[in-house]
């Protein structure tokens, strides 16, 4: 390569590392904040202080769903299979929420009973898509 | 072999051949192109079977993919064009930027809509400000710059420059895009197709995505040919080579 094209070579990679560099920095000044929610294990380790919402996010423990007979109340447990805590939640429930699939709850966290009042539910739903006649079949 | 790359390079340099052959190949890619779009639209959307968690609402999916994948390679192919910018001063990978910018950010912002008509009847929420959408978000923006910048300069040549140099600076944000499902607790699930291992989506369902994927692919290449033809035609006019084509027609 000739030499003024292997300097401006030189510019181009110092662009891009550059650029990396400012992702990395800022990444550094959020990392406490980029995962979207905490695992039950997480909220164990180091339960959140003050008293701001938090999103809790892991499966819907197989059995806990309770649901209210009269209204939309209901209480389940979010667990990552270490760790779990109570979720108790009044609304409208997203279509792919179920037992023993992903969910992320958002709310405020009480420490001492380990529960999260929770005012709103999103639904996490995995990677893997089957037809339902093999779904059926594979249960069978 | 390397002198045949070599020559090759050399030729898609030049104006003039580029006009030449990209006119021969547009209708062949075109029509490839919308005829895999048809197919893996119809089959997608009335043949492949429906999913056993999300029920039908998952076909989006033939939509979704392919637009927010092909956002994604343009970036990078415009990332590399920047390289070529920058280092032989190749008039031909400024034309490829200005004209690619607009399909990648139209393609991003299908993928951004089309995610947040899937996310509000399966997840919950339109929007959820987790790494993948945030960063996806990002990558629409650094093409809205990139498209913004074209007409801030008064010589074309330091608009391509400039445009190159923003170009390379977003390109970083393009491995945090792909692999922020697997480094962060994120609301949107990881892949689902895998080159290396098995995907973890049947086989029924993977094929009619992998010719939407095609399809949008050769869109890409046919309206990007489209484009780099308008904006050579724009910039060319008064040149010899071009006055002599038209004057011929």
């Amino acid at each position: 390569m000739k030499q003024h094209r292997l300097k401006r070579l030189y510019g181009v990679l110092f662009i891009v590392f550059c650029s990396a560099l400012a992702f990395v920095l800022v990444y550094f000044a959020i990392r406490d904040n980029v995962n979207l929610f905490y695992s039950p294990s997480d909220l164990f380790e180091s339960p959140p202080q003050g008293r701001n919402a938090i999103r809790a996010g892991g499966l819907v423990e197989i059995g806990s769903l309770r649901r209210s007979k009269d209204s939309l109340e209901i209480e389940f447990i979010i667990t990552d299979l270490k760790k779990s805590i109570a979720v108790n939640y009044t609304g409208i429930l997203p279509d792919l929420f179920k037992e023993n699939a992903g969910v992320v709850a958002t709310g405020y966290f009480d420490k001492n009973k380990m529960s999260l009042d929770a005012y709103q539910i999103l639904a996490k739903h995995d990677e893997n898509y089957v037809p339902k006649e093999v779904k059926k079949a594979l249960e069978k | 072999m390397f002198q045949a790359l070599k020559n090759f390079y050399h030729k898609l340099g030049s104006f003039p051949w580029f006009y030449k052959i990209s006119g021969k190949v547009i209708p062949i890619v075109g029509f490839f192109s919308i005829l895999l779009i048809v197919i893996s639209s119809i089959w997608g959307l009335f043949f492949s079977p429906t999913d056993a968690v999300q029920g039908d609402v998952y076909r989006i999916i033939y939509f979704h993919v392919p637009a927010v994948s092909v956002s994604q390679v343009i970036y990078y192919s415009m990332s590399v064009a920047a390289g070529v910018f920058l280092i032989w001063r190749m008039k031909m990978a400024g034309v490829y930027i200005k004209s690619l910018a607009p399909i990648g950010a139209a393609f991003t912002f299908i993928g951004l809509l089309s995610g947040a008509i899937w996310g509000q009847p399966t997840w919950g929420t339109w929007w959820v400000w987790d790494a993948r959408l945030t960063s996806t978000l990002v990558l629409f923006l650094f093409y809205l710059a990139i498209i913004g910048m074209q007409s801030t300069f008064a010589s074309r040549k330091s608009a391509d420059t400039a445009v190159s140099i923003i170009t390379l600076v977003g390109v970083v944000n393009l491995p945090i895009v792909k692999k922020s499902v697997d480094w962060w607790n994120t609301l949107h699930q990881p892949a689902s197709i895998s080159i290396s291992g098995e995907s973890s989506i049947s086989s029924e369902m993977l094929i009619p995505l992998l010719l939407s994927i095609l399809g949008i692919y050769l869109f890409v290449f046919f309206t990007g040919l489209l484009f780099m033809r308008a904006e050579i035609s724009s910039r060319e006019q008064n040149k010899e080579w071009f006055k002599k084509l038209s004057s011929n027609n």
